[in-house]
């Protein structure tokens, strides 16, 4: 699925990081943690082939991305939902048609997927904010969005990026349990955060791995949860 | 996707993904500004290269085809030297006819140059006579020869002269409308492709987001062309429209005004106009096209 295999990432000059290896296993449930800038968004970036290593291999459904051109990366794109920090909405079209956009450029916006948009908005507690624009909501409502965004094309793998960076507690928990109900459908579900207290808060729900960013390597950070 | 499957999606177009890139206010004005005025100017240059051909043509067949015989000589020997030319004329294989102007005709000649008063009768005046020659033409230096022997104060003139310069004159200025509609062509496209790098330069982020959620560059590119194209489609049908209007409305031919008063269309010509709204549409396509792959390319 997604396999990083010694790899190694340099940014203006320095190593962020070195010697990192991982397998994401279908199915799974991870949480990467780590202090600001150590590297958990570069290593979410090329989990997902928006960056290549400077060191090592990556492949993702079996492809390395240094061989992949940019309609091979399109398509993984449409396999891999990723919720980033700042959401990143087209502000001029309104939350449904936000939401669409996977589907509108990959050529499946039918009407059966226009019923599934609809429920997949109630799913996520948005159907009374469908016309509203981007602008309009608030953090929870942006990255409830995000969350639906990343899934409508039935992705095999969710990569979320402090989804809950910019909401209140109780929203945070209502991310999660969304993130969690998407591992029980199958999905492979990745999340960056420094937040220990949603990961604590996890482990009620689900079975999931913790990984560490630390000195510039990927380590375990402790059992199972 | 198939070259095919492309251009009918730009042609069709998809009200959905149209919807994608956000309206720009600026590009999408001065695209169409810039198409119209290109267009509107393709009209006249269209207009002065096809008049001008027009005038290479009529100069070369009306003229091409006669000469004239100006005879030079005393009162009391005018009058048989002119009967010798004719003579000799009308035994010249190639001359199809030869006609002596009348006193009356000579004067309507002066007479713009004159005024219609002038004393034809105290003056000098050498009389002409009108050689028209069959298609195969005659052989000019053996005429002169004979003309030279038998009526002296003869003098031969086939136009060539000063038929050749008007001619290339006229074919230079046709070249030079061409050379301008190729200008006018260039310029936009260069227009265009400035409209469109604004366009994508400020639409970066939502550049960005098509190809976080799976967007291919071609569907991106589409996005940015499509639009273009259409602009400068309208743009250069209302530009076209508005030159057709004001050469339509420029004085009609007569042989008074000479080459401006037939600075117009004719016939064939104003079909020709159908044609520059498209051209203008291939244009902007293959300038933003090619701004957009550019522009995609050097994104990360």
């Amino acid at each position: 699925m997604i396999e990083l295999d010694n790899i190694a990432y340099s940014y203006g000059g320095g190593e962020l990081l070195s010697e990192v290896s991982f397998k994401l296993a279908p199915g799974s449930f991870h949480f990467l943690t780590g202090p600001s800038g150590s590297g958990k968004t570069t290593f979410l970036k090329l989990c997902y082939g928006a960056l290549t290593p400077t060191a090592g291999r990556v492949q993702l459904f079996g492809k390395d991305v240094r061989e992949m051109d940019r309609d091979d990366h399109a398509m993984t794109r449409r396999q891999i939902g990723v919720v980033h920090q700042d959401c990143q909405f087209l502000d001029h079209l309104p939350v449904r048609e936000n939401v669409a956009l996977p589907l509108t450029v990959s050529g499946k916006d039918s009407l059966e997927q226009h019923s599934n948009l609809k429920e997949l908005l109630t799913w996520v507690g948005l159907g009374h904010r469908a016309s509203a624009l981007p602008p309009e909501l608030s953090g929870g409502e942006r990255q409830r969005a995000a969350l639906a965004r990343a899934v409508i094309m039935s992705p095999d793998v969710v990569l979320a990026d402090e989804p809950t960076g910019n909401v209140d507690w109780e929203m945070s928990q209502r991310l999660l349990q969304l993130l969690v109900e998407l591992n029980k459908m199958g999905k492979t579900i990745l999340i960056a955060t420094h937040d220990m207290n949603l990961i604590r808060a996890a482990k009620h729900h689900v079975q999931a791995r913790v990984l560490r960013i630390s000195g510039r390597k990927l380590q375990l950070a402790g059992a199972d949860l | 996707m198939s070259k095919g499957l492309q251009l009918s999606k730009l042609i069709m177009g998809d009200a959905q993904a149209d919807r994608v890139v956000p309206p720009t206010g600026f590009t999408a004005r001065l695209t169409l500004f810039a198409a119209g005025a290109m267009a509107f100017l393709t009209v006249f240059a269209l207009a002065l290269s096809l008049a001008s051909g027009r005038l290479a043509a009529r100069w070369g067949e009306e003229l091409a085809q006669s000469s004239t015989l100006r005879i030079s000589a005393p009162d009391e020997q005018m009058a048989a030297q002119t009967a010798a030319a004719l003579t000799v004329l009308e035994s010249t294989p190639g001359i199809a006819s030869a006609r002596a102007l009348s006193v009356e005709e000579q004067r309507n000649l002066l007479a713009p140059w004159f005024g219609p008063d002038l004393p034809l009768d105290s003056l000098p005046i050498p009389q002409l006579i009108e050689i028209v020659e069959t298609e195969e033409g005659y052989d000019g230096a053996g005429l002169r020869l004979r003309l030279q022997a038998e009526v002296p104060g003869a003098v031969l003139d086939d136009h060539n002269r000063w038929r050749r310069p008007l001619e290339r004159a006229a074919g230079r200025l046709r070249l030079l409308g061409w050379v301008s509609i190729g200008l006018i062509g260039a310029a936009t496209a260069a227009m265009i492709t400035l409209a469109a790098n604004a366009a994508l330069a400020a639409n970066a982020q939502v550049i960005s987001v098509l190809r976080l959620i799976g967007a291919q560059d071609s569907y991106i590119a589409r996005a940015f062309v499509r639009r273009f194209t259409l602009r400068a489609l309208s743009g250069a049908a209302i530009g076209t429209a508005l030159g057709a209007l004001a050469v339509f409305l420029l004085p009609s031919a007569q042989d008074s005004g000479g080459f401006l008063t037939g600075l117009g269309f004719q016939g064939i010509g104003w079909a020709l106009l159908a044609l520059i709204p498209p051209l203008a549409g291939v244009v902007a396509y293959l300038a933003t096209g090619a701004a957009a792959r550019r522009t995609l390319g050097e994104l990360t």
